[in-house]
């Protein structure tokens, strides 16, 4: 166990360099000059340029620019957002919270739904409900994003009225962020519905998020359930007159979703990923939209920072999924 | 049952969206985006001003509601001297700064105030400078401008100019002169936090900003002691929403009053929708096609004569701006003063098109580039669809116009140095003052730095619009410039294309809104009906 830890700990570090490498030059692939968009028809004068340029460190060589980045962030500084002068990491810690929250809820969303949708589906292999899920499924994942939160907004909010259209919470409701998940701050604020407001706000994006999610949960929880419903010790287990229910939560659901755990971990990075869309979206103040924001001022510094910190987080939620998966699964830390 | 019971849920959910408002008048807007911080001066986007400089600050003078007319502000007059070189301003007394958790200001507003604001955009080795750099104030050249600043008294400030120089009376009213407090800063600085000054905003003006919650919503509590009178909405609410269709949806759901920037597809909607209005004017704004006239043979006036006969705008207005645009024959926009109605417009007309061409000696096909900028701005919502248009117009009357494009940034900075021959751009105004257009876009200085991409320098026009700008006097300005608008008009540097419209869809209950030309939010008059 120890030396898989390990290996799996060291791979961490190439990672790393990666992806700074690879946010620092993306954005530098990408033509426009920051100074340049800041300035727009206005213009600035040549004197002007260069000034600012030096003082953002951008009139050094490439190559100069990336070591002095990677040793800032060594020593922890992201640096500072060329446009609102604030510090990278406090903008990100500040963001962060409502971005794992419209996560968490959205996962959630599509475990509760994919994990039956899949159960069923595969119950009744061939027949309409498989059918019905399956196609379900496959529209779900091709959905676009965009269109989709569009539509539901356009149906539940505009036209129903059940849900709020977007933000996190009612106007109304104004208290001071203690955790920066709005669930929990509005419980500990005391304020009569404002836990309601911030639940049904939450509805929406949630769903939109959690589709896909939802569709590859449930087309892969279908499919390893079939895997092991055709299993001898489930013939076994039938033979011996059990409960179908029984066999089916206690012996087949148990070994049949191994792989959905893993599949649940490789969609961390999908639902971040989605996130940016779903935010801009809802108005949700989370990273995603910051991120979007930032790429259309060329603002380099959160760019860089931003990604470097995102991917941080992905890698540290697939490594919690290796480890947890190797604890689950013996076979798994044995391998190498 | 169900169906009543959703019904119930529905109302109940309606109920509470306006709940707010029923109790103390909660006024919300559902803005476009972000503010880059909370005080003016660093910054240059229209965003960040209508969540900083319009709600929080005020400023000497200031322009009247829904025009560019100036009015008195902090100042209750001035006086120009004769020779335009000195500006006396009285200032109003009595006027109180906000008061914070950090700050309770013991004096009212005064001409220290006034000093400080200026001097610290402009000196070097001003004591609170900082680290921040003053885009707008250098960019409207007012370090050059200025010669001095001083206390006459406590209520009165004596501005110096290097020399006459008539828009800067509508410079002060820009964000950038909005005045904040001395008392404020130094007091910060005495308790070691300097830099939060710039951060927690204290201004004069009718709101004070209560909260920001990054990327999602900014309160504003009405200032009880604002010097017009406080303002008859008690809160005031920017919910922050980058996408137009979702600003549209919570429109039509109630959860704001007014929103910024629709979608052209959605106005006709909008128009038809019981519950809302829809407000549009004329933006500060021109779209054009710079010709260059140091490229050959767009030297030749008879030639720039002709590009204007042979594109179609008409066609152009309806396809590209879709009924958002307002066909320009001048270079300055018809809600500037000085709007030349007189000046004779260029008419489609292939045919003399085809004859000017000819008379110049140029042989067809003349072969042109035609740059598109990449992006969607205010005054031009599809370059590429209209540098298309214009493409197949050109052809008709035997130019071959190819069509260039760069990323926005790059494209700025090849059109400043003059490689195109012909090149889609535009402007917003600044202050409503017609030399912010004339003079930046066409002057001869801006044909040296690039900001006149034409690089049209007429030494008529140059007179007309260097006199007006030394002259104080409105009247004698207004005959210089429409003068000039005339000159320009017969030498032809730009095809000009439109102005953009400007639409402001809000609830019904909104009242007192003003479209401003500048594209400003100002909510101080605005109240809702019961």
């Amino acid at each position: 166990m120890l030396r898989f830890l390990v290996t799996r700990v060291a791979l961490i570090i190439p990672t790393f360099i990666g992806v700074t490498l690879l946010a620092f030059a993306m954005i530098r692939l990408v033509p426009g000059d920051p100074i340049q968009l800041l300035a727009g028809e206005r213009g600035i004068s040549a004197e002007r340029h260069e000034q600012l340029k030096i003082q953002y460190g951008l009139d050094k060589p490439l190559m100069v620019q990336y070591a002095i980045y990677i040793g800032n962030v060594l020593q922890g500084d992201l640096g500072r957002s060329i446009s609102t002068r604030e510090p990278v990491l406090r903008e990100f810690v500040a963001l962060f919270p409502a971005t794992i929250e419209l996560s968490f809820c959205a996962m959630l969303f599509a475990i509760l739904l994919g994990l039956p949708a899949g159960i069923v589906a595969a119950l009744n292999r061939g027949k309409a409900p498989d059918h019905v899920v399956m196609g379900a499924s496959l529209t779900g994942f091709s959905m676009p994003i965009f269109w989709w939160g569009l539509l539901l907004i356009l149906f539940f909010s505009v036209y129903l009225r059940w849900t709020p259209v977007s933000g996190r919470i009612a106007i109304q409701y104004f208290f001071d962020s203690v955790t920066g998940f709005m669930l929990i701050d509005s419980l500990l604020s005391g304020q009569e519905g404002a836990f309601k407001s911030a639940l049904r706000h939450l509805i929406l994006p949630s769903i939109v998020l959690g589709t896909i999610p939802l569709a590859v949960i449930a087309r892969m929880t279908r499919s390893s359930m079939l895997e092991v419903l055709s299993e001898d010790y489930i013939r076994t287990a039938r033979a011996k007159g059990l409960p179908p229910w029984r066999i089916i939560s206690l012996h087949a659901l148990r070994n049949a979703l191994i792989p959905v755990i893993t599949v649940i971990g490789l969609q961390v990075g999908a639902l971040l990923a989605g996130a940016i869309l779903t935010e801009t979206i809802f108005s949700w103040p989370g990273v995603g939209k910051w991120l979007v924001e930032s790429i259309r001022r060329r603002d380099y510094p959160i760019l860089q920072g931003g990604v470097l910190l995102v991917a941080t987080v992905i890698i540290l939620v697939n490594l919690t999924v290796d480890l947890l998966y190797g604890l689950i699964n013996p076979r798994i830390r044995h391998a190498r | 049952m169900k169906k009543r019971l959703l019904g119930a849920v529905a109302a109940a959910a309606l109920a509470l969206s306006f709940a707010a408002a029923a109790e103390a008048k909660t006024f919300v807007y559902c803005s476009e985006g972000s503010p880059e911080g909370f005080v003016p001066y660093f910054y240059t986007a229209g965003t960040t001003f209508d969540a900083s400089s319009r709600p929080i600050f005020n400023r000497l003078v200031e322009f009247k509601e829904g025009s560019t007319e100036i009015e008195p502000g902090l100042a209750e007059s001035w006086e120009i001297s004769d020779d335009g070189l000195t500006y006396t301003f009285k200032l109003r007394q009595g006027v109180k700064f906000h008061s914070t958790k950090d700050f309770k200001p013991t004096r009212d507003f005064n001409a220290d105030d006034v000093i400080f604001t200026f001097e610290r955009q402009w000196k070097a080795d001003h004591p609170f400078r900082g680290t921040g750099s003053y885009e707008y104030f250098d960019s409207m050249g007012m370090g050059d401008a200025l010669k001095s600043i001083e206390k006459v008294d406590d209520h009165t400030v004596r501005f110096t100019l290097n020399e006459p120089n008539a828009p800067m009376l509508a410079n002060l009213g820009m964000d950038f002169a909005s005045i904040s407090s001395k008392e404020y800063y130094e007091a910060m600085q005495k308790a070691g936090s300097v830099e939060k000054a710039d951060l927690q905003p204290v201004g004069t003006g009718p709101f004070m900003l209560v909260d920001y919650q990054k990327d999602a919503v900014i309160r504003y509590k009405a200032n009880p002691d604002y010097w017009k009178g406080k303002s008859k909405i008690d809160d005031l609410v920017f919910a922050i929403t980058p996408d137009a269709s979702v600003r549209y949806a919570k429109l039509k759901s109630g959860e704001c009053h007014l929103m910024p920037y629709p979608n052209p597809a959605d106005l006709a909607a909008m128009k038809q929708d019981k519950d809302l209005q829809v407000l549009e004017q004329e933006g500060l704004n021109v779209g054009y096609l710079g010709l260059n006239v140091e490229h050959p043979p767009l030297d030749k006036k008879e030639v720039r004569q002709a590009i204007n006969h042979a594109i179609n705008r008409d066609a152009i207005l309806e396809a590209v701006y879709q009924g958002a645009g307002a066909k320009a024959k001048n270079p300055i926009p018809p809600t500037i003063w000085s709007y030349n109605e007189s000046t004779k417009d260029y008419e489609y007309d292939p045919a003399k098109a085809q004859d000017l061409l000819k008379k110049a000696g140029v042989t067809s096909p003349l072969k042109l580039t035609l740059w598109a900028m990449p992006v969607q701005r205010p005054y031009n919502p599809n370059a590429k669809l209209m540098a298309e248009m214009m493409q197949a117009d050109l052809k008709k009357v035997g130019i071959d116009a190819e069509i260039v494009t760069y990323e926005w940034g790059e494209y700025l900075e090849r059109s400043k140095k003059g490689e195109h021959d012909m090149v889609l751009l535009g402007w917003t105004g600044d202050n409503g003052d017609p030399d912010n257009f004339l003079q930046v876009l066409l002057g001869c200085a801006g044909a040296k730095d690039g900001t006149n991409r034409a690089r049209w320098c007429n030494q008529e026009f140059e007179k007309l619009t260097l006199d007006a700008k030394k002259t104080a006097d409105l009247a004698e300005r207004t005959k210089l410039y429409e003068q000039s608008q005339l000159v320009f008009k017969e030498e032809a540097p730009w095809v000009t294309i439109a102005h953009s419209v400007v639409f402001k869809p809000m609830r019904k209950e909104v009242q007192g809104f003003q479209i401003s030309p500048f594209g400003h939010h100002n909510f101080y008059p605005v109240d809702l009906a019961q």
